[in-house]
């Protein structure tokens, strides 16, 4: 082991009830470098970090600290070791102040009264050292987010401080704010810290790392130099590049679509939402699946959720079969024929404890009002044929849908929009955390629902899926809808070059 | 006899199973400690007893419960129901009046507004504070406890302004009818409960709302995904809530046959939560039952009943109370049962093994 390193993870494992979340995992920090953890959603970047801070207790393998064995048992043992954390959300007291966050717990004490004039000392002497010149008593919430992360940073370091991971902490600054993080940053590197840098953004990897590990469902891909890591390859190694399911069928399928009879079913200018998407032009053809394409918080979930009214957008319009329509809510874009399957099956899809005939039902419902009531006997008979015909497994329509696999949840959602025949399906992410069969059976089904006439929006972190499933792609970066891609340039490494930006 | 067994089964997985055991207890008690509880006789054409009595007395609860059921199945919670009590009767009162006059040397009734305006004119001003409570929670965004909170308050300050300070005596005869009269030998308040659990219970389960009541509970965001105007459903409820509360106030008010802007329905709100919660709803939201509130409706009714018929001093009665509904609480906790039947469950377990064995 080398001088330099820091931390050392060897063979990690770590399984959850049916998904092996870190496979024979290997890791190494070096002090005074920032490293960077990468990986698509689901790749085991968070489950790793958990393991290093006890949140999570590994199955098997080994850590070492500065050479020393140790096992953290709790994230406050793991403090206690010298690993701290700052999360993507600011967990502190926003209505305290920036010296009663910093000190929270372990107060400076005087005669058993908290020794305020020493713990405000000391907080500003924590900041300076950071650069940061700000009037500690005033509470947290006064300042930026920026500074609140600065804040939550000090903390970290004056508890510990021998090795920082921040977790996605860039994602709700703004441009300065992160150069001033990284500002930050650069110079604790100096001093000889190591730092574990999880982030989504591109730029912002090459900006600040040494080093990248990538990880991809749970296995580790390698560890690279980023000076030696050309963007389009982090991009390949990060989404991987299998290739060996691809099912001819469906390319048949696909191209057999006829393309005189297609005529734009939906069409959007300029719609955009402040704060979560860039206005963007879009036309969807009747039978297509268009397939949107880009690395996580791209603004593909955001794009989609402006369409259907759930984001009210605030520039642009929507022109569905040539009529300029106003979508409010997504009850007025159900209306006019649009559905979306959210990404969040759990938080924004099922309803838990309804059973599945009512979580059938209830957007059919929705779409008639609370007056056409469904008759029952109804209700059995279209719930029952959906669940033969999407082959989802409950061992009864009155079951509670919590207690189904999420792939047959994920089926039932499918089942409530088709119900309401819409003429556009978004489909956020449908195959996420579901089972290679189920998955192979939905991506079928968008196919020959396309064949039916239906337009489809199809939003998959998986690029092979989404070359397998769309006719056509539009390519999101940070927020701005930056390209579109014809079935003629669908080519996987043009693609990836697109969404890289380079 | 198995068929006897699988409708046991299926009893005790109700949910309603929990609120009719409590029910049961507290009559059971009653069957050996009150004299003449269940002893029903016939008065002037009129039913006449005890558990008569209970119905008669629980009618407001019941109606406040009905509400209360739809506004906590949504996840929200309506406070402010005493104090709509206390206005619609205030509104009722003052409208009709009623002041003795001698026409033609007979003593005549004379009100100052016809009882139907009057009546109307109640329901119509809670429904509106009913639906001010739903806009504040629907469309506003504040928080259920603290929007009704602020007509919890300032309800008794309104009902206050309308009575003037004063206790307003309801002279007029047809009025007393509501909250005393008879029909068919019942009292006619419990055919207004009848009629508004039928509509409610109707409404519910025979059109979509009671499906989308429910979904909202569990899952607001995931109702708005799906097509259902959330806000609109949340708004109906506490509109709805506000009715029922104009109603209890008229038959409240109607019964001791004045208007008390300072007591009517004091307190009443937390009865009608506690009716809700004792038929087995959750205050989370969700899936609900409208018998369910009735029966912890008439439960609490007849403990308080049973109080005064025991002859339990006065000061210690709310002690009683809050002691019965504790226990009551304890037993419907899944929980709890577990925690101190589990014990006796298993060694009940080990003999009737033992006796297997033996066998």
């Amino acid at each position: 082991m080398d001088e330099a390193t820091l931390v050392k993870a060897k063979g990690i494992c770590k399984t959850f009830p049916g998904v092996k979340a870190l496979v024979n995992v290997d890791f190494e920090l070096r002090s005074g470098e920032i490293h960077c953890l990468m990986g698509e959603n689901g790749a085991g970047k968070s489950t790793l970090i958990k393991v290093l801070t006890g949140v999570e207790i590994l199955d098997a393998g080994e850590i070492f600290l500065a050479g020393q064995p140790i096992a953290p048992s709790s994230p406050h043992h793991a403090q206690q070791l010298g690993i701290s954390t700052v999360y993507q959300e600011v967990n502190l007291c926003s209505n305290l102040s920036v010296a009663e966050n910093i000190f929270i717990g372990r107060e400076p004490l005087r005669f058993g009264s908290i020794d305020w004039k020493e713990m405000n000392r000391r907080s500003q002497d924590l900041l300076a050292k950071m650069s940061l010149n700000i009037d500690v008593t005033q509470p947290l919430e006064r300042y930026s987010v920026a500074i609140q992360q600065m804040v939550a940073i000090a903390r970290a370091l004056d508890i510990s401080a021998k090795v920082l991971i921040l977790d996605e902490p860039t994602s709700s600054l703004d441009a300065k704010e992160v150069e001033k993080l990284f500002g930050l940053m650069s110079k604790l590197k100096a001093e000889g810290l190591g730092i574990i840098f999880v982030t989504h953004f591109i730029e912002q990897v090459y900006a600040v790392s040494d080093r990248i590990t990538i990880l991809r469902n749970g296995e580790l891909v390698g560890s690279y130099e980023t000076a030696n890591l050309p963007r389009v390859q982090l991009i390949a190694k990060m989404i991987g590049k299998a290739f060996e399911g691809f099912e001819s069928s469906c390319k048949n399928a696909k191209d057999s679509n006829p393309k005189e009879s297609r005529n734009a079913f939906l069409r959007v200018r300029g719609l955009g939402h402040k704060g979560s998407i860039h206005p963007f032009d879009l036309a969807i053809n009747r039978g297509e699946v268009l397939g949107l394409v880009g690395l996580l918080g791209s603004g593909r979930t955001e794009l989609a959720r402006t369409i259907f009214g759930i984001d009210r957008a605030d520039s642009g319009e929507i022109v569905i079969e040539g009529q300029t329509v106003a979508i409010h809510s997504p009850a007025d874009a159900i209306q006019y024929g649009l559905a979306y399957c959210s990404e969040n099956r759990k938080t924004e899809g099922i309803i838990e404890n309804l059973s599945v005939r009512e979580n059938i039902v209830l957007a059919l419902q929705g779409k008639l009002g609370w007056m056409k009531y469904i008759p029952k006997k109804k209700q059995v008979e279209i719930s029952n044929k959906y669940i033969q015909l999407l082959n989802i497994k409950t061992s009864g329509l009155e079951q509670n849908i919590k207690n189904l696999s999420g792939g047959n949840q994920q089926k039932v959602m499918l089942a409530r929009w088709l119900l309401t025949e819409p003429k556009l399906l978004i489909l956020d992410e449908p195959t996420r955390g579901i089972d290679v069969g189920a998955k192979v059976e939905i991506q079928k089904l968008i196919l020959s629902l396309a064949e039916t006439g239906m337009s489809v929006i199809f939003i998959s972190s998986e690029l092979d899926e989404s070359l397998r499933c769309s006719s056509r792609m539009a390519v999101l970066r940070d927020r701005v809808k930056i390209a579109e891609i014809s079935e003629e340039e669908m080519e996987e490494k043009y693609i990836m070059q697109t969404i890289a930006g380079v | 006899m198995e068929k006897i067994g699988y409708l046991w089964n299926r009893f005790t997985s109700s949910k309603l199973c929990w609120p009719l055991a409590a029910l049961f207890f507290v009559l059971l008690f009653n069957f050996f400690f009150t004299k003449n509880f269940f002893t029903i006789e016939i008065k002037d054409g009129h039913f006449y007893g005890v558990t008569i009595d209970i119905l008669n007395r629980a009618a407001p609860l019941m109606l406040l419960a009905i509400g209360m059921t739809l506004v906590i199945a949504t996840k929200g919670i309506d406070i402010s129901v005493g104090s709509m009590i206390a206005i619609s009767g205030a509104v009722a009162a003052s409208l009709i009046g009623g002041k003795l006059e001698y026409v033609d040397g007979v003593k005549t009734l004379v009100t100052l507004v016809p009882m139907p305006v009057a009546i109307l004119a109640a329901l119509l001003v809670t429904t509106l504070l009913g639906m001010w409570n739903g806009l504040l929670v629907s469309k506003v965004g504040i928080q259920p406890i603290v929007a009704t909170l602020i007509l919890l308050v300032a309800g008794r300050g309104i009902a206050q302004l309308i009575t003037q300070g004063q206790i307003i005596t309801v002279y007029y005869k047809p009025f007393q009818f509501i909250g005393t009269g008879y029909v068919l030998g019942l009292p006619f308040s419990l055919f207004i409960v009848g009629l508004v659990f039928g509509i409610t219970l109707y409404a519910v389960r025979k059109t979509a709302l009671g499906m989308f009541i429910e979904s909202i509970g569990i899952n607001a965001v995931a109702s708005r995904f799906a097509g259902i105007n959330v806000s609109k459903y949340i708004f109906s409820v506490y509109a709805f809530s506000g009715l029922c509360a104009g109603l209890a106030g008229l038959i409240i008010c109607s019964n001791v046959s004045s208007a008390d802007g300072n007591n009517a329905g004091l307190f009443i709100e937390l009865d009608a939560i506690l009716a809700v919660s004792l038929g087995g709803n959750s205050l989370d939201g969700g899936r609900f039952s409208l018998v369910g509130s009735l029966i912890g409706a008439l439960v609490i009714q007849s403990i308080t009943t049973t109080i005064y018929a025991l002859g339990v001093p006065p000061e210690i009665t709310l002690v009683v109370k809050s002691v019965v509904v504790i226990i009551i609480c304890l037993l419907q906790s899944a929980k709890f049962r577990k925690m101190v039947f589990a014990k006796w469950a298993q060694k009940r377990g080990i003999i009737s093994e033992k006796n297997a064995a033996k066998l």
